[in-house]
């Protein structure tokens, strides 16, 4: 339906009073704006807390560190260590199958590196392969520490970006030989991560490697970490992590509820907790977004009252001329509608505009590529359509409730 | 064509009731040019506007061509004095943001005809009232006749039976009234339309065929001019 007249009259009121439109044009467009902005921050909140946190490591993950007894449990003494060594991840990956991808880390938390006349501290991690896929390890150039690696015994290592900064600076490490405590090892590819700066600078070596060279052939690891389906949901992980500690504490002999013998960290409990959060704030933000555009539309719907109560007369004339009710609600109403929507459409693509200036110059950890999805588009859309209609019901209600008469009546 | 029976009107006045109008009995046949004269507060305008179904009587009955007139829904009351009603006002109440044309082309748009048919019909009638080449002016640039004459054709613009006028010529400076009076006679007599002028003055009802005199929500006496 496309009444040209009703347009016509819309633009000659609209252009009768053009600075009372413009500023309850402005304040919609500025409701709408804050609200994708709004919107489009959270993205860029959760984004980054997402990467930052989230991201980094396997969310479908357990990792299991062991500590010392803090209760005597079966005539034994607590302050008691519980150590882990190779055979716990083999007897873990025959017992259980919901296990997945699994690896083992001994840690040397300082170890000098040296290349030529450059060297630094760095920490090393000597590794299974699947660690690449428990700590999301993204290769640069080269490869992995793999299977033949850990069977053969190989020298060789993976170097974090800030390593291959730092010893070889613009040189191609791929292939040369770095001295780890003077006992050389090549590097056969090097790694980045974006996500977490701090994990950049480590150096990969395979396990057995690092338990014969460095721990005097001790069978010792620090930890074990292992991945489930990613579809498993949280209570039944949760679950998986109670079994494993049960299983712990029968073979190395410490009470299961004993929480300083073994430390078992569900990964996607944690990223739960975080979601929550996150959620919270988004939830937060939304309120105070709509909050911003009950004020818009309080504000149309105030000057619309206004025009209501000038237009008295003129809306007396045309009911008597023969306007029905429906006929004045309808003006009143595609007025509002179309200040609100013209103006609040502009809000929203200066919203837009401005969250992706927000994305090109706004670099921070805990933020990271916020954008307006089809969602949020849509979402402010219907909103900005519904809040014209409203703001113009109750003028509408009030102008078709006008009796002519009284409108009429000569003072 | 209009024919009244025993309208009484009160309005409700803090805890008083104010009764307006006490038992109007008229008959108005069609092609008739008739005045309703009455002091300030006589009950001449609340009449009018009953006539015009502006305003619900509370006893009584009121037939416009043989139509009962009584508890219409206000769509249905729009629609009935658009099609045989037409309205001049003292105010003269045009759009003050549409041109004479446009003023004059409204009560057309109500009935859903189309813009550049509306125009055209709109232009016959501003030519009858002599005044078309005023079509394009808004109304504060034109005088208080020539106000009244697009208000007029306004009211004639939808063809209707009865013409309604309250005080035309209220606002006008003598010469002028004498002006829109003669032109309410010669639209009388040349198209047969029914008109019902609304006045305080002596003189001006005195220019109808027939005049009403009303005094305290009753019909006092009646005159005939020939």
């Amino acid at each position: 339906m496309f009444d040209q007249d009703k347009w016509l009259e819309i633009w000659t009121t609209v252009k009768k009073n053009k600075l009372r439109t413009f500023l309850t044009g402005f304040s919609v467009a500025w409701g709408i704006m804050m609200l994708v902005v709004l919107l489009g921050s959270s993205q860029g909140l959760r984004n980054g807390i997402y990467r930052t946190f989230l991201d980094d490591d396997a969310l479908n993950s357990l990792w299991i560190s062991t500590g010392v007894t803090s209760m005597p449990y079966k005539g034994l003494n607590s302050n008691r260590p519980i150590e882990m060594e190779n055979s716990d991840l083999d007897h873990l990956k025959e017992t259980f199958s919901e296990i997945e991808n699994s690896t083992s880390r001994y840690i040397m938390w300082s170890a000098l590196l040296s290349f030529k006349s450059e060297g630094g501290n760095f920490s090393i991690r000597a590794v299974h392969p699947d660690h690449q896929i428990l700590e999301k390890t993204s290769m640069e150039e080269g490869r992995y520490i793999n299977e033949r690696d850990l069977s053969e015994v190989r020298k060789v290592v993976v170097i974090g970006r800030k390593i291959k900064d730092d010893i070889f600076k613009s040189e191609n490490p791929i292939g040369k030989y770095i001295k780890i405590f003077g006992i050389p090892f090549q590097v056969v590819g090097w790694y980045s991560d974006y996500g977490n700066a701090r994990e950049e600078r480590y150096a990969y070596i395979p396990i057995s490697t690092g338990q014969k060279v460095f721990n005097a052939s001790s069978n010792e690891v620090n930890r074990i970490m292992l991945t489930y389906d990613e579809a498993m949901d949280l209570e039944t992980s949760d679950a998986l992590a109670q079994k494993i500690r049960g299983d712990f504490a029968q073979r190395k002999i410490f009470n299961k509820i004993d929480p300083r013998a073994i430390r078992v960290r569900n990964v996607q409990r944690g990223a739960e907790e975080i979601l929550s959060v996150i959620s919270g704030v988004e939830i937060f933000i939304l309120v105070i977004g709509i909050g911003t555009i009950i004020a818009g539309i309080v504000g149309v719907s105030n000057i619309m009252i206004v025009v209501v109560n000038e237009r008295t007369r003129e809306i007396g004339v045309r009911k008597a001329l023969g306007a029905t009710p429906a006929s004045v609600i309808g003006l009143v109403m595609q007025e509002s509608i179309t200040i609100t929507a013209v103006a609040g459409y502009f809000g929203m693509i200066l919203g837009i505009v401005v969250v992706e200036l927000m994305s090109k110059y706004l670099v921070h950890d805990f933020f990271y590529n916020p954008g307006v999805s089809l969602e949020i588009a849509f979402l402010s859309l219907s909103i900005l359509i519904f809040s014209g209609a409203l703001a113009g019901f109750f003028p509408a209600r009030k102008a078709a409730r006008i009796r002519p008469i009284e409108a009429l009546r000569d003072e | 064509m209009i024919e009244l029976k025993g309208i009484k009107k009160s309005y409700k006045i803090g805890a008083k009731n104010l009764e307006v109008l006490k038992g109007i009995d008229l008959q108005i046949n069609e092609g008739e040019l008739v005045s309703i004269m009455g002091s300030s507060g006589s009950g001449k305008s609340t009449l009018l506007n009953i006539i015009g179904m502006l305003d619900n009587y509370d006893i009584g009955s009121y037939h416009l061509e043989d139509k009962k007139i009584k508890g219409l829904s206000e769509k249905q009351s729009a629609v009935y004095r658009n099609k045989f009603l037409g309205f001049v006002f003292q105010s003269f109440n045009l759009i003050s943001f549409k041109s004479a044309v446009e003023n004059v082309a409204l009560p057309l748009y109500y009935q859903g005809v189309g813009r550049s048919k509306r125009n055209k019909i709109a232009m016959k009638y501003l030519e009858m009232m002599d005044i078309q080449d005023r079509a394009d002016h808004l109304p504060n640039e034109l005088s208080g006749g020539q106000k009244q004459r697009v208000a007029i054709a306004r009211a004639l613009v939808t063809n209707p039976k009865v013409v309604l006028a309250d005080e035309p010529t209220g606002a006008l400076d003598s010469n002028t009234s004498n002006e829109v009076m003669q032109l309410f006679r010669k639209i009388n007599k040349e198209q047969n339309i029914t008109i019902v002028i609304v006045t305080h003055e002596k003189d001006i009802a005195e220019m109808t065929d027939r005049l009403i005199h009303i005094k305290d929500g009753l019909i006092q006496d009646e005159k005939r001019f020939n």
